[in-house]
């Protein structure tokens, strides 16, 4: 008798944990459109765009201009498209937040980085390329957005696993 | 279970740089297992590194961040034997965290 009393129980409970996951996720998916980078709010719908300029937009909420003061670290050629190394360090004052986009990617947007008050505006991720692309990284600098390009070719694309 | 993060994180003078090497698969949803079958998304999307309660660095990542990520970034403002804590979510609600030292 004991097991079919518990085991209502349990999936009572399962259900619930699972419940309280799914609130959670929504909770996240419910972030403002246009939701700013800075903000704790997972950007999902930034993550979601096709193309950079709609992922760019998305998270944003407008465009970017090029500068020189962003220094885009990215190989030429990578031979693995599945991880491809790529960092940023600029020398803007004031920066809040720093992104990486693949513009030939099936959605643009990558990497988007916090950075609060105190943290030096430099980041190093490795990223999945699908081909060769421009990869771009964008810097948020006192209310200002700033952008930097490279191409990257890619000899073996990263989504093929 | 073994924490999937492994972090370091090394002060001199003011600045301490953080490495985090995380074990995720990362799928990214647009790929096929051998059977066919697309392998479903399955990504990390907040990972937060926290000092004295408040957050020095939050990473938003999609799909396309590499299979066991990799990051790297530094902060000012702590010293050696402080704590720094670190956690992720990923898309479908798992979670793991961890405190490490800073050396």
């Amino acid at each position: 008798m004991a097991p079919l009393d518990f085991s209502p129980l349990r999936r009572l409970i399962l259900k619930g944990a699972g419940l309280a996951a799914l609130t959670g996720l929504g909770q996240i998916g419910l972030g403002l459109p246009a939701a700013q980078a800075a903000s704790d709010k997972y950007p999902e719908d930034a993550f979601k765009q096709k193309s950079d300029a709609d992922a760019i937009k998305a998270l944003y909420g407008r465009s970017a201009d090029a500068s020189e003061q962003i220094k885009l670290d990215a190989p030429e050629i990578a031979e693995n498209g599945g991880v491809v190394p790529i960092a940023v360090i600029t020398t803007l004052p004031g920066v809040t937040s720093i992104s990486f986009l693949v513009s030939e990617n099936p959605n643009a947007l990558a990497a988007s980085y916090v950075i609060p008050e105190g943290t030096v505006p430099s980041v190093a991720n490795r990223l999945k390329m699908a081909k060769t692309s421009n990869v771009i990284a964008i810097v948020e600098a006192n209310g200002k957005l700033y952008s930097a390009t490279r191409e990257v070719k890619v000899t073996v694309g990263g989504c093929g696993g | 279970m073994a924490s999937t993060i492994r972090v370091r994180a090394i002060n001199s003078g003011d600045i301490t740089e953080v490495q985090a090497l995380i074990q995720h698969p990362m799928d990214s949803g647009y790929v096929k297992d051998a059977q066919g079958q697309t392998i479903p998304a399955h990504f990390i999307q907040q990972l937060t590194f926290e000092y004295d309660g408040k957050a020095v660095f939050v990473a938003d990542w999609g799909p396309a961040v590499s299979k066991d990520p990799y990051v790297k970034f530094a902060f000012k403002g702590a010293k050696k034997g402080d704590d720094l804590k670190v956690s992720w979510v990923d898309n479908k609600g798992a979670s793991d965290a961890t405190t490490a030292k800073i050396q």
